[in-house]
């Protein structure tokens, strides 16, 4: 029995990479806003949930490849995120950040329920004409669709790392997380730049939805299942860090599965559980505990 | 022995007729007009997961449940009580069984004459036992787990299966259909969910396949949710079963079929016991993964009349046939049966009624019913193989549609 664990332990490695580029990006957008606003998203698995709807119904109605309608939905979810920041979260708040965590909690209670009414509660999936084609490693064949959400969710961050550290809007999102009253001094809209923030993570969570699409299933509450590992991963590499959370991602997305190996799939959801304990005693902060 | 038609007394064009507009009222959350008025309603909780991840098999659930107290309704009500209609009030667990208890609580407040729930074992016995401290009749829909009826409760009865006999049931046909194949099959490869209903069941087809020569090589347990089952179908691919065995709810159950075929793992068949995901929708949906897959789950008559009535009047809703519409559907007439035949709602009466029921369900393979502390003795689950874009039955041999296709092909 141990030979087989033992034996299967590089494609438990390389699945929990390819699960953990797309928990990456899942918690990218939770440490964005956490990093520049301050504030925990509770309506982020919802937002997931919603875009996983989006690129369903994109498929149903118009069959538009869940990967091509990236194009369609991240955008989209971009200008949700900054509509509901900029006149929704932003404006009721009142600027207290307490407000701000019981309105995206009301609000992922609305968006769920809502899905439940108008989508109700069944579990959907789909087929893509290369759904079952796959890459043959010889010890792990490796389906296309994961190999695709793994290489998009990788581009991604590195788009998202490059927007951060080399353009201006990057950097007026970092002088906002790290003094927001000098940022206003020297001009720079702060509200604005919040709702940019808030949309950009969002964003993420959109093409995550699509990514997610091919290779999971979307319900009323899908978005949770994955929120709760980015909360872990958005711990792990340092709430704010993007690096962090590509990092974590993939050490948790390989604890998950090498611990599924070791230990059996349900005792090895247990490895995740320890190392966020670990590091909250450890080293509080993250691997990368700077913010943005 | 009463015939659910019987109970629904008066000519069939007119019950079908107040039956399908009452109802087509009730699924627009409309009332439902009461036919008698001066007799106060019969009130019966139902719980179910209303919201959270199974609450597509609540909503069925709830589906089934209201049909039949529409057409209890449209039929006059409970005739022995003046023709008292029958109301639901509704329930949701969240899939908690603390919730689930919660919600009895809040029912007794109300007022219910009875219960019905709640989908998951863990949930019926925690809300099961809190029914109990007041006595109220508390009929299980869907709940396999046998300890639901082996506590000793007075209160607590189950129309359909647990999962005792369905995988004494399970290994009977698997040995039957293996058999007449020339006994190809010798190992048998377990994956299910970790909660009481995978666990338990597991636990018994383990027992039961042993006595027929079917050797379990590998069980493997897995969490609900589970996100990704690469590594089990590597796990499965390694151990080389004859047979893999799915024991577990809709999402993992369509989640794994997907990555067995992704994985190209090589089996005679998937022979699933209670498989949550197995129902027309799959079918319809994924053919090419659902072909000639094998479940041992609730199924309705097909040849019965009012088998295909019902499945005819659930796909004119809108909805898929599964097992959950009528396993609610029979319990809601259970119930009924139990009010006409106390001719009361006192709580005493009524379990009295249900533990002595004889009501005759022909939209099912069952038996004639006989309550044994709780569990009808007449129930049983059918093995169904998904064959070119259907559903057939293939055993018990009395109820078969088709042949089994058997290795797969």
């Amino acid at each position: 029995m141990l030979s087989i664990t033992l034996s299967l332990l590089p494609a438990g490695i390389i699945n929990g990479l390819m699960f953990g580029a797309i928990y990456a990006l899942v918690a990218l957008g939770l440490t964005l806003i956490y990093g520049v606003l301050h504030i925990i998203n509770f309506a982020h698995g919802a937002m997931l949930m919603l875009a996983l709807y989006s690129a369903y119904f994109l498929f149903k109605v118009l069959n538009i490849d869940p990967y091509v309608s990236i194009l369609i939905v991240t955008p989209a979810s971009y200008v949700f995120g900054y509509t509901i920041y900029r006149w929704g979260i932003g404006k009721l708040s009142g600027g207290r950040d307490q407000n701000i965590l019981l309105i995206t909690l009301g609000l992922s209670i609305i968006l769920e329920n809502s899905a439940l009414f108008f989508f109700t509660g069944d579990q959907q999936t789909i087929s893509l004409p290369y759904s079952y084609e796959s890459f043959d490693l010889g010890f792990l064949y490796l389906s296309y669709p994961k190999l695709i959400s793994f290489v998009a969710s990788l581009i991604i961050c590195v788009l998202l790392w490059m927007l951060m550290t080399l353009t201006d809007l990057g950097k007026a999102i970092r002088a906002v997380a790290k003094e927001r009253e000098g940022a206003r001094l020297v001009g720079i809209d702060v509200e604005h730049v919040f709702a940019v923030t808030f949309g950009i993570g969002v964003a993420c969570l959109g093409a995550a939805g699509c990514m997610l699409l091919p290779i999971f299933y979307v319900d009323p509450y899908t978005g949770n299942i994955f929120v709760i590992i980015a909360f872990t991963i958005v711990v792990l590499g340092g709430m704010g860090s993007i690096v962090g959370a590509l990092l974590g991602g993939f050490i948790i997305g390989v604890t998950e599965s090498v611990g599924g190996l070791l230990l059996g799939e349900s005792l090895g959801q247990i490895g995740i559980s320890l190392i966020f304990i670990l590091i909250l005693i450890f080293k509080p902060t993250g691997i990368f505990g700077s913010k943005v | 022995m009463k015939k659910i038609n019987e109970l629904l007394s008066g000519s069939r064009r007119r019950f079908m007729g107040q039956a399908s507009a009452s109802f087509a009222l009730a699924s627009t959350g409309l009332a439902v007009p009461h036919i008698a008025q001066a007799a106060s309603a019969v009130k019966i909780g139902l719980i179910h997961p209303a919201t959270g991840w199974a609450a597509f098999p609540a909503a069925q659930l709830r589906y089934g449940a209201q049909m039949a107290i529409a057409d209890i309704n449209a039929a006059g009500g409970i005739k022995s009580m003046g023709g008292a209609p029958v109301e639901a009030i509704l329930g949701d667990s969240q899939t908690k069984p603390e919730i689930g208890a919660a919600e009895v609580e809040k029912m007794n407040e109300a007022g219910v004459d009875a219960i019905q729930g709640c989908y998951q074992s863990a949930v019926g016995l925690a809300a099961s036992a809190a029914a109990a401290k007041y006595n109220i009749p508390f009929s299980i829909d869907v709940g396999v787990s046998d300890k639901l009826v082996q506590r000793g409760l007075p209160n607590v009865f189950r129309m359909a299966d647990g999962y005792g006999r369905i995988a004494a049931d399970a290994s009977v046909n698997l040995a039957e259909i293996n058999k007449a194949a020339g006994s190809p099959a010798k190992t048998v490869a377990i994956v299910h969910e970790e909660s009481e209903f995978g666990t338990g069941t597991a636990k018994m087809v383990t027992k039961a396949l042993a006595s027929h020569g079917l050797d379990v090589i590998e069980t493997i347990k897995h969490a609900n949710p589970t996100r990704n089952f690469d590594n089990i179908a590597l796990r499965l691919k390694a151990a080389k079963p004859d047979i893999i065995m799915p024991i577990n709810y809709p999402g993992e159950y369509v989640l794994l079929a997907k990555t067995l075929r992704q994985q190209r793992v090589d089996f005679m068949a998937s022979y699933s016991v209670l498989g949550g995901g197995f129902n027309f929708k799959f079918v319809e949906e994924m053919p090419q993964i659902a072909e000639n897959m094998i479940d041992v789950n609730h199924w309705y008559n097909p040849s019965s009349s009012s088998g295909q009535a019902m499945r005819k009047r659930t796909e004119a809703d809108g909805k898929y046939f599964t097992f959950e519409v009528y396993c609610a559907y029979m319990s809601v007439m259970f119930l009924a049966d139990g009010f006409e035949r106390a001719g009361t709602t006192d709580k005493e009466a009524v379990n009295a009624a249900l533990s002595s029921s004889t009501l005759e369900v022909d939209f099912m393979p069952y038996g004639p019913t006989k309550m044994l502390n709780g569990q009808n003795m007449g129930s049983r689950a059918v093995a169904i193989q998904a064959q070119k874009g259907d559903v057939q039955i293939i055993a018990p041999s009395s109820y078969a549609s088709a042949n089994a296709i058997f290795p797969r092909s």
